[in-house]
């Protein structure tokens, strides 16, 4: 089978890997909403669903059906075209996402020579789709909830950048594979000081740049009530979700490329897209943990931490990284 | 509705937004009307009466052995406290005597009121800050844990858990049954432990220290010109709790410390009210060391409506509830009902302080300043 699939034109092969790639990316979406409902149950001492199938495992079911029967409603002063065409708008960047990453060697959508910048340039697309959300609802809680999302996601994404950056300048390449192939001897989590400090930046200015807590201004229900998806509902609020949380799962897939060795694990090399899973899923955790824990901070305080903090320290790391690289390597 | 943004005469645009009287963070049926630029609050207006339900009118028309149980509803997070105001009232006019046993154990469930009532404060107020989908909610959901066993010791003891009817006009309905002592000393224990953890959760949290502290700020003579009381009070530097200054019911036989804070900041009115946690868990071990035996009240158990009569008079009685000053007071005919009773509700009083600290502020800090003053609807509308 692998060898029929080798033997297909680039075109079709990428063609047919987005299918695969897509499908398994939905049931795994599913599922993730699962694992946090349950991890966070955990946290606050619940059970956590329970009830629909064993454990609770048919609930994304459930829920997938309850939303697709519910009302689909638009405002009556809503702008109807850019209501309907938010969803759409900011689920095709959040799905995109995954056609550049490669899940084991050669098998993936997609891998550029410039893996990393396209996955960030894309990413940071879902701000389209959320403003015209927020935008076209033409509801003031929502129209303040974009006006935050704008602010947050364009102070956070350079630093998020140039957390990411740091690996890139320890493998040298800017191709997602390559910098996965470069962790063969030693994760760069596990590089002295700078693999851990960049690793805590990524993992801060992800949660930032993914809105969630305690950096979900935009949401923020207790100020705002859902903010820029206050008037969504039934399927649209649906895809809003699951492009979402297709986001928040492409970051972590990063970061376990980034810095937690992407496919590298005991075992044959089939298992290879079951461990990147595996750590994806930990990263994953990990901005939960976060998401569960802290109370929400002030939309003038996360830029103030952004601007006066988070930027001019990840240029700091990334010079030292610099520094390092030229100091470390025998001179050419 | 069709004009949604007005412009002003600077040429800024400002925004008029809702807050409640459905929204997620109001504690209750409230509605603030946000005048905002941008982010910032320029302007408040407070509407309230969503949950009036003529407490002062149902209380001539209900016999002075009926109304206790209602009088619970008015506050409803610290029920036990607002029934003590009105039968203290009561005793006050018809100088009826109430034996000790009974003011002690009205001195201890007041203090389980208060430790349940904080309780439901701190998760409520870091909900509003954290958020149902975030930090906010893992609190709410410790403190109301805690709650719950608070709950279930009055649940034990009159067998409801939110309105009690346990005070009657000369002492209490109810005994403390068989092994709630000890129930009662291990849900304290265990809750004394439990604060440790929420301190360290939250005060060695940065995030939760830049929401809190230099937010909110309450100077000394603002407190005093706009008269609130309770935590607030103390959170702006005036040692006044009325269980010191004008003990009742025998709080002169405890000791305890009444915290006072001077930064008049939401972070102030935290740090008062989690000392007054631990003073609350204080006195109660001191009552439950201390339960002088007898009679639990004065007056023989309720079987009429006209059983309790009290003379001709007018009093004003006034309890430290968890809030602040709980006051009744009540004119008596000489019938079995009163002629006119008046609550003095400590939520009510402390919601006038919102248009002076809110303008100026964020959205965000609304919530969070909202959730400091920890008003209940039920005692602000009545």
């Amino acid at each position: 089978m692998t060898a029929a699939y080798l033997s297909l034109p680039r075109a079709v092969q990428a063609l047919v890997m987005g299918g695969v790639v897509l499908g398994a990316l939905i049931g795994i979406l599913a599922y993730v909403t699962l694992l946090e409902r349950k991890f966070a149950a955990r946290m606050q001492s619940r059970i956590g669903p329970y009830r629909v199938g064993p454990h609770g495992l048919l609930q994304p079911i459930a829920d997938g059906v309850k939303l697709l029967l519910k009302e689909d409603l638009v405002p009556a002063a809503a702008d109807r075209a850019v209501f309907n065409l938010a969803p759409v708008a900011f689920l095709v960047p959040c799905l995109l996402i995954f056609g550049t990453m490669p899940f084991a060697p050669g098998i993936g959508v997609s891998d550029l020579d410039n893996g990393v910048l396209l996955f960030l340039a894309i990413s940071s697309m879902e701000i389209v789709g959320l403003f015209m959300a927020g935008w076209g609802s033409n509801n003031k809680y929502a129209l303040l909830s974009v006006m935050r999302a704008v602010n947050q996601i364009i102070s956070y994404d350079l630093p998020f950048l140039f957390a990411a950056l740091v690996p890139v300048m320890l493998a040298g390449s800017l191709r997602l594979s390559d910098i996965a192939s470069a962790q063969s001897r030693l994760w760069f989590i596990a590089y002295p000081l700078l693999g851990q400090l960049s690793f805590l930046f990524f993992i801060l200015t992800a949660v930032a740049a993914e809105n969630r807590a305690p950096f979900d201004i935009l949401e923020a229900e207790s100020e705002l009530v859902a903010g820029f998806r206050v008037e969504y509902s039934g399927m649209k609020f649906a895809i809003i979700q699951l492009a979402e949380y297709a986001h928040v799962l492409a970051t972590s897939f990063l970061g376990a490329l980034l810095f937690l060795g992407a496919w590298a694990g005991p075992g044959p090399v089939w298992l290879g897209p079951l461990w990147f899973l595996l750590k994806a899923l930990i990263v994953f955790l990990l901005l939960t943990w976060i998401r569960w824990s802290f109370v929400r901070i002030r939309v003038d305080q996360i830029l103030r931490v952004s601007w006066k903090l988070m930027l001019p320290a990840s240029i700091l790391l990334l010079i030292a990284t610099a520094a390092t690289i030229v100091w470390r390597l025998p001179h050419a | 509705m069709s004009d949604v943004r007005a412009i002003d005469y600077q040429g800024s645009e400002r925004l008029t937004m809702n807050m409640g009287p459905q929204h997620p963070s109001a504690h209750g049926v409230f509605r603030a009307i946000l005048t905002l630029e941008g982010e910032t609050v320029v302007g408040v207006d407070a509407v309230i009466g969503y949950l009036h339900r003529c407490h002062e009118k149902l209380a001539e028309n209900l016999a002075y052995v009926q109304y206790p149980t209602i009088a619970s509803k008015t506050d409803y997070v610290a029920a036990m406290c607002s029934e003590a105001a009105y039968v203290m009232a009561a005793e006050q006019i018809g100088q009826f005597d109430v034996p000790r046993r009974a003011q002690y154990l009205r001195v201890m469930m007041a203090e389980l009121q208060r430790i349940a009532s904080h309780c439901l404060w701190l998760g409520t107020w870091c909900m509003d800050m954290g958020g149902a989908l975030g930090g906010g909610a893992t609190i709410f959901l410790y403190c109301i844990r805690e709650r719950e066993l608070v709950l279930d010791l009055f649940e034990a003891l009159v067998g409801a858990r939110l309105l009690y009817g346990f005070h009657q006009v000369g002492g209490v309905r109810y005994d403390i049954p068989e092994g709630w002592t000890a129930q009662c000393r291990s849900t304290i224990d265990l809750i004394e432990r439990r604060l440790d953890e929420y301190e360290a959760m939250l005060e060695e949290n940065p995030f939760f220290a830049m929401r809190t502290k230099g937010v909110g700020t309450i100077s000394t003579e603002l407190a005093q010109d706009v008269g609130i009381s309770g935590p607030l009070l103390r959170g702006s530097g005036i040692a006044w709790d009325l269980r010191r200054s004008l003990p009742y019911s025998s709080y002169e036989d405890f000791q305890f410390v009444v915290p006072v804070e001077t930064d008049g900041d939401c972070f102030a009115r935290y740090r008062v009210r989690m000392v007054e946690f631990r003073q609350s868990i204080r006195i109660i071990r001191q009552v439950l060391d201390g339960l002088p035996e007898g009679p639990i009240s004065s007056r023989p158990g309720v079987k009429s409506l006209a059983q309790v009569k009290v003379p001709k008079g007018e009093a004003y009685a006034r309890v430290e509830g968890p809030r602040g000053e709980v006051g009744c007071f009540l004119v008596s005919d000489g019938s079995n009902k009163p002629y006119r009773m008046k609550w003095r509700g400590a939520s009510f009083s402390n919601l006038a302080i919102l248009p002076h600290i809110l303008v100026g502020c964020g959205v965000a800090d609304v919530v969070a300043i909202m959730g400091s003053v920890d008003p209940v609807f039920g005692e602000v509308d009545r």
